[in-house]
């Protein structure tokens, strides 16, 4: 009964564990494998591509999974117009290097005809639900990968690989398919897409200790650099074009770098001098605070923030 | 054996790399499961400062620990606004952490409203799942329907923890006497003694954190590991898997790239004249190993299998001579098959004939029930087919694991079923092949998942009597 810890048991676990995939490894092949599916079953599947780390590793495994084959699908950004500049520069240069096609949602152009309004506080994160629901639309996409990690919030705690949408790109969390096995059931009625999220089972820890060990490219702000600051929100917020300080908030030069990369309206950068991948993934692991919580205005609305965004339709 | 340490960076970049695990916990609300989880959680530092003054806030605006303060581990796994507002658990959460030696995965399933759904769910991916017991109150009903539950799917160990060992002064007779009703439900559904699963029994205290991460001083009768050191112990199914002969890959798809290669691969040195007739089968080894020179058949349904040799295993670039479960690889065979997507790759002359008849246990998941004569969608591995419910053959009473004649299934019943597939599948039993055992029931018309399904013997050579229809 109780067979735990016999002797016979102490060696099995022994010589499985020498012949074991690292979890990189494992999750490498989880998401290759989800991936895979989603462009099997689906007519027309798009990636979401910001720039940001996550969708950068996404891009990278989507690489792996059909070599010496092009990724055969587009990618997608939604731009809400105040990017930083050298992310734009980056996209540009990495769909270029995979011979990727490039389809922009511009919440920009939403504003300019009237059909989105900018918020009080300026913040263009949230706005970005109308432009994405209007490029699947537009260009029929039927599934959406994203970069989306469990770790990252409560309500992304509960969410599904393969995460079906309605006509108006709703979640509805009360009532999602049970997921089962490595089966991903992504069965869905005109209209409805299906939003799929490979690195569902990443931390962000994973994510850092991959891009080292793949050595994969990212924007250089993701690494320590100096920077015009001012503070806001208990952030360092960049100086720039759509983020400029208040009378009252001195600008001053600090070594900064950003762990999520967003909207420059609402993201925050910390201070760090982690200036290669080697010493972010030691600055990550010796964290003390979650990574939307430290750089990320929006989701400090409320404790259901991100609940209600993806509710709307949202990433 | 390791415990739960600050991560030094020297772990992290020097070292065995960390292997990954998958768990669940099964449990109600009431047995102080979330604060089981919180605790593993709090303990194993993967809860961040911001996350616990937010959970530090709340459970002082609540009054929680009256005058000795402190926070409501609970609170850690508050999921969505109408969780908190109703105080319950409505759905599996995923949850993360680790240790020197393991990532774990962590399937948080709760245990009130429709708990086979949820445990069947977060069982089905697991590694090993810890039942929560209450140390007051012992092995209840429900118990046996998640032991019942977790032995039908087979999961590798089951831990069981009873506890709040503090609300019973940490007393042995207590939990002996639970460990020993544990043992018996566990006896008589074959749970621990079939060869396949194993089951343990810790008495831990969530609240406080006796055994849960540290041995515990106040219970010296129990010499046993504490629970962290059993979930970082405990071989994962892949490990044991990988160990078996029969290899099994379920094509995903066809990389013909055709003269459309990757611009990236190309500029990094890629002979594109080599590449030109490049074809492969992509897909995720299920079960077992391969190596480059293996004999395997290719099953296509409606054919004879085909037997050819792997003339090549790639990854990304890279060329494996070998490969095992879980991994995902392209194959390239020696003889130019037509394969597509749907077909099994498998080692040759593993695999019994493909069935059209498909004999089965179904856990339902749907609130529409099943009726007989109904049309249904079945996924097995990478391929779909039609099908159709012939028969019920009887629910399973959970709490006595009995059969009961029915003949229909609802929502959380577990029940047996014959079904009639528009194509023969290479359908294998689900006691030996916990991946191409296991399909889906889903509803043609709005696409939903309606059942969990594991597959049987044909009745005449089923070698469990309590499985027959």
């Amino acid at each position: 009964m109780s067979t735990y810890l016999t002797e016979e048991t102490t060696q099995v676990t022994d010589a499985a564990v020498s012949t074991r995939l690292s979890s990189l490894d494992t999750l490498e092949s989880e998401a290759i494998h989800i991936i895979r599916e989603v462009v099997a079953e689906f007519e027309k599947p798009a990636l979401l591509f910001s720039g940001g780390k996550d969708s950068v590793v996404m891009l990278h495994l989507a690489t792996k999974a059909f070599w010496p084959g092009k990724v055969p699908f587009p990618v997608l950004h939604v731009d809400t117009g105040h990017n930083f500049p050298e992310v734009i520069d980056f996209r540009d240069r990495t769909v270029e290097r995979l011979g990727l096609k490039l389809v922009v949602g511009s919440v920009q152009e939403f504003i300019d005809r009237g059909e989105l309004a900018e918020r009080a506080d300026g913040t263009r994160n949230p706005l970005q639900t109308v432009p994405l629901l209007d490029a699947i639309q537009q260009n029929k996409f039927d599934a959406v990968f994203g970069g989306g990690r469990r770790d990252e919030d409560k309500a992304r705690a509960k969410e599904r690989i393969l995460s079906l949408r309605d006509e108006f790109g709703q979640w509805d969390p009360r009532n999602q398919r049970p997921e089962l096995w490595n089966l991903y059931n992504g069965r869905h009625t005109v209209g409805q897409h299906v939003r799929a999220f490979p690195i569902s089972n990443w931390t962000e820890l994973d994510i850092w200790r991959y891009i080292e060990r793949e050595n994969i490219e990212l924007p250089g702000l993701y690494y320590a650099h100096e920077r015009q600051v001012f503070a806001r929100d208990g952030m360092w917020r960049a100086v720039g074009e759509v983020s400029q300080p208040l009378p009252h908030e001195d600008v001053i030069t600090k070594t900064v770098r950003y762990r999520t990369v967003g909207d420059m309206s609402c993201t925050g950068a910390v201070e760090s001098d982690a200036y290669t991948v080697a010493d972010v993934v030691v600055e990550v692991a010796a964290s003390t605070l979650t990574e939307r919580g430290a750089t990320r205005a929006d989701d400090r609305i409320s404790e259901a923030a991100m609940e209600d965004r993806k509710k709307d339709g949202y990433f | 054996m390791s415990t739960i340490s600050e991560i030094s960076p020297g772990s992290l970049t020097e070292g065995l790399p960390t292997t990954l695990f998958r768990f669940a916990t099964a449990g109600s609300v009431d047995d102080g499961k979330s604060t089981l989880v919180g605790r593993l959680l709090h303990d194993s530092k993967a809860i961040l400062a911001d996350t616990l003054d937010a959970v530090a806030r709340t459970s002082a605006d609540r009054g929680f620990g009256g005058e000795k303060g402190g926070i409501d581990l609970a609170l850690l796994t508050d999921g969505l606004r109408a969780e908190r507002e109703q105080g319950i658990t409505i759905d599996v959460a995923y949850r993360y952490f680790a240790t020197d030696r393991r990532s774990f995965i962590l399937a948080d399933c709760p245990g009130h409203v429709q708990y086979t759904k949820n445990t069947v769910t977060g069982a089905s991916t697991a590694d090993a799942v810890v039942v929560l017991i209450d140390a007051r109150k012992g092995v209840l009903e429900q118990t046996r329907r998640h032991l019942s539950v977790l032995q039908l799917l087979r999961v590798a160990h089951v831990i069981v923890a009873v506890n709040k060992i503090d609300l019973v002064d940490f007393s042995e007779d207590v939990f002996r006497e639970i460990e020993a009703d544990v043992q018996q439900v566990g006896r008589e559904l074959g749970l621990g003694s079939d060869g396949i699963t194993d089951l343990l029994v810790v008495p831990v205290s969530a609240l406080d954190g006796d055994n849960v991460v540290e041995r515990s001083e106040r219970t010296p009768w129990y010499t046993g590991p504490a629970l962290l050191e059993v979930l970082e112990t405990l071989p994962a199914a892949d490990e044991l898997e990988s160990h078996l002969e029969s290899f099994r890959f379920p094509v995903q798809l066809v990389i013909r790239p055709q003269g459309a290669l990757a611009p990236d691969a190309v500029a990094g040195g890629l002979d594109v004249e080599a590449y030109r007739d490049y074809r492969a089968y992509a897909g995720q080894i299920t079960e077992g190993s391969v190596k480059v020179g293996d004999k395997v058949s290719v099953l296509t349904p409606g054919q004879d299998p085909r037997t050819t040799t792997v003339v090549g295993i790639d990854f990304a670039g890279s060329s494996l001579e070998e490969a095992a479960a879980p991994q995902s690889v392209a194959i390239r065979l020696a003889e130019e098959f037509d394969v597509a997507r749907g077909d099994t790759i498998a080692a040759a002359g593993t695999v019994r004939e493909a069935s059209a008849d498909l004999y089965a246990s179904l856990c339902w998941l749907s609130p529409k029930p099943l009726r007989e004569g109904q049309k249904v969608l079945v996924k097995h591995g990478t391929r779909t087919v039609q099908a159709l419910v012939r028969n019920v053959g009887g629910k399973l009473d959970l709490a006595s694991f009995k059969l009961e004649p029915a003949s229909t299934l609802e929502l959380n019943d577990i029940g047996n079923a014959q079904l009639r597939l528009a194509a023969p599948l290479p359908l294998e039993n689900y006691l030996h092949h916990r991946r191409t055992g296991a399909f889906l029931v889903i509803d043609p018309l709005d696409g939903n998942t309606l059942a969990a399904g594991l597959v049987k013997d044909h009745p005449g050579d089923h070698e469990d009597e309590r499985y027959s229809i």
